[in-house]
């Protein structure tokens, strides 16, 4: 009895009795949700146009966020070095389609997936060789980001909010926004949603697969920065960041593969349910569910939707 | 000329069926076993045996439990690590409870306790398919590495939060713990992986391999036939875990000698998946060569440059091997997508046909 009052009951008395907690817990949960879903939406972008799961996602995120803080300790100035470190993503897009996605066209997907681990690898090596292994500090004032705290009067309590939470909120939406303009309005959004549909097809109108996957792993790639800058900014850019890209997993899983919305909702229902889990039931079984709660949320809802809440609909045919 | 199957006649269907038809294939496994059993332990050095060999073996014998649920099943998992974890912790809490029980048994037995676990875990494998399956096995990786750290029931409630191996005899000899030589702890693991890869060998030939297969080809199309999935399946995750479980077992009781729940992290997961699929998925050899690639290549990385007189620092040597590594996984997946059994394969046709090119 006791130990079903502490599961069912206990937590929600909690949350009615200091409410300024709670809301503090779920702008927690929302902020880092919208972190998780900005990974997830780099992963989304390059599936969508190329079957790709990419794992590299995490470690570029850390190899963008690398050379900007590196280039910025060579005497670059911020904003000069954030448009180096624009190129650097590019020519990695443009590296990356030559010697690895050309050569192993039309293969399986678990094959590719195991290139983009190899280009893990890779990228791991070369960032510490180049860069060492140090952590570094974000150069988050030099790049205009806000600092400090505003602290909001709430129902008899505090509830604290992050400027550079506020702006990560706000730059997220905003490259979502524009993500979703692009892929609905531009002609080479539209021809990426025709190579998501069938590649054989989008070869037969004349769409080129090399610019578009040059371009997707471009996109994606310029979302890890941002990506890279936040988190960078939140805490500090190191190479333990690259373990944020499997938080990015059940994220995605729960969207679908395929929505760039769904990595959104997905982002915001993991963030927030991690937190409210750790907070108020993480003491009953000893902290640091965080780690799982995540992936059991996304088992959960898979097993009711097995492609995820927005992915397209799994059809078998024999 | 010498490797052609002309003249082998084969009279009747066990003799078709077997596992190595050509005289000359049962004549090179004589040969690997008997370098395996007598050569290397008489001319090895322990550095040999124990930096090299045992990890070796321990890999390749995980690899096949993963190469049994995704090369012939399927099924993609990233719970590798986690499994293994499962059967070294088994096999800890086992014998510090009934220690007057042979070790090498408890080491058999950790590896029903990683099977009933994978079965659960395998669960969703009915309704997941895919990419989705592997996220979804990450949670069993998570949730597992996660209660091994934080309960410490599962390490004795030790202050250091590891489990230390305690010292187990067979025969009076030493097999575990500080004492045990190398020379034994080597026979023992070999013991282990070549009985198990032979009852693999066999299960993959037969009808449950027959089954594993049809449901990777497709699933649907094996339900129609009468393959009865959920069964299939989560007996796949079974013999799959089992085969982790022990590997994890062998791996703290015969290789580190000491384990912290961090040594079965993702990472573990990742790099059996690397060897299972440099290796060939689907094969049982790719298993032993993706092991060899993966393990010892960055060992020989490591000792190439000081041999060849390079002066170069360690940290340095790391990050190098890292990038060599990732570099060499790409390439060999665009040289050879099917793995280093194929090109076994392919070597085997050449050598059929040889002094001709046809």
């Amino acid at each position: 009895m006791d130990l079903l009052y502490k599961v069912f009951i206990d937590p929600f008395v909690q949350m009615g009795t200091a409410p300024d907690l709670l809301v503090q817990t779920l702008w927690d949960g929302l902020v880092a949700g919208v972190l998780y879903s900005l990974i997830a939406l780099g992963f989304v972008l390059i599936f969508k146009a190329s079957g790709v799961f990419n794992f590299a996602q995490g470690i570029m995120v850390v190899f963008a966020a690398l050379t900007l803080v590196g280039l910025h300790e060579h005497g670059i100035p911020a904003y000069l070095a954030l448009a180096i470190t624009i190129a650097v993503m590019f020519g990695l897009a443009v590296g990356v389609e030559r010697l690895m996605l050309r050569p192993l066209v039309n293969q399986p997907d678990i094959i590719l997936f195991m290139a983009t681990f190899g280009l893990t690898y890779f990228l791991i090596g070369f960032g510490e060789l180049v860069f060492g292994g140090d952590p570094k500090v974000m150069i988050a004032s030099q790049l205009g980001l806000p600092k400090g705290a505003i602290d909001i009067k709430f129902a008899g309590g505090f509830v604290s909010l992050q400027k550079i939470d506020i702006a990560a909120t706000i730059i997220a939406s905003l490259m979502v926004a524009s993500l979703a303009l692009f892929f609905q309005k531009t002609r080479i959004g539209r021809a990426l949603r025709a190579v998501a549909d069938s590649h054989k097809a989008a070869l037969s109108v004349g769409i080129s697969l090399e610019q578009i996957w040059v371009i997707v792993w471009f996109a994606a790639g310029l979302v890890a920065l941002a990506t890279g800058i936040m988190w960078g900014a939140r805490s500090e850019v190191s190479f333990a960041l690259e373990i944020i890209a499997l938080k990015a997993l059940p994220v995605l899983i729960l969207g679908g593969f395929t929505s760039v919305p769904g990595a959104i909702v997905g982002g915001v229902i993991i963030g927030v349910g991690e937190k409210l889990g750790e907070f108020y039931w993480g003491p009953l079984l000893g902290s640091g569910i965080e780690t799982w709660l995540a992936y059991v949320i996304a088992l959960v809802f898979l097993l009711f939707r097995p492609q995820g809440l927005f992915g397209e609909k799994i059809i078998e045919r024999i | 000329m010498l490797y052609r199957e002309a003249g082998q006649f084969k009279t009747d269907y066990t003799a078709d069926m077997a596992v190595f038809p050509i005289l000359q294939d049962r004549i090179g496994i004589a040969v690997i076993l008997v370098i395996a059993a007598v050569i290397i332990p008489v001319f090895g050095n322990a550095f040999l045996l124990q930096a090299v060999m045992i990890p070796f073996l321990v890999f390749s014998l995980g690899s096949i439990g993963l190469n049994l649920l995704t090369g012939y099943t399927g099924l993609l998992s990233l719970g590798t690590g986690a499994f293994m974890g499962v059967g070294a912790y088994a096999c800890y809490k086992l014998t510090t409870y009934f220690p007057g029980v042979n070790i090498l048994i408890w080491i058999l037995v950790s590896g029903f306790f990683s099977a009933a676990v994978g079965v659960v875990f395998g669960l969703p494998s009915l309704r997941i398919k895919g990419f989705y399956l592997a996220v979804a096995t990450l949670a069993a990786q998570f949730f597992l590495s996660w209660l091994f750290i934080r309960q410490p029931w599962f390490y004795n409630y030790n202050v250091s939060g590891a489990i230390e191996v305690p010292t187990r005899t067979l025969f009076g000899i030493p097999v575990t713990g500080a004492t045990a030589s190398e020379m034994t702890r080597y026979f023992v693991v070999l013991g282990f992986v070549v009985v198990l890869t032979w009852l693999a060998s066999n299960l993959v030939h037969g009808r449950i391999g027959r089954m594993w297969m049809a449901v990777r080809d497709m699933d649907l199309a094996a339900e129609l036939i009468g393959i009865r999935l959920l069964r299939t399946k989560l007996l796949a995750f079974a013999v799959s875990s089992f085969y982790c479980g022990v590997a994890g077992a062998l791996m703290v009781f015969i290789w580190y000698g000491s384990a912290e729940p961090a040594v079965f992290d993702v990472n573990l997961s990742f790099l059996i998946l690397f060897m299972v699929i440099i290796g060939g998925l689907g094969s049982l050899t790719g298993s032993f060569y993706g092991a060899a690639l993966i393990y010892i290549l960055p060992i020989v990385l490591r000792y190439i440059p000081p041999k060849l007189g390079i002066p170069i620092q360690s940290a340095m040597v790391e990050h190098i091997q890292h990038m060599v590594v990732g570099a060499l996984i790409v390439f060999f997946l665009i040289v050879e997508p099917a793995g280093l059994a194929r090109l076994w394969q392919i070597g085997k046709q050449k050598l059929r046909v040889w002094p001709f090119p046809y």
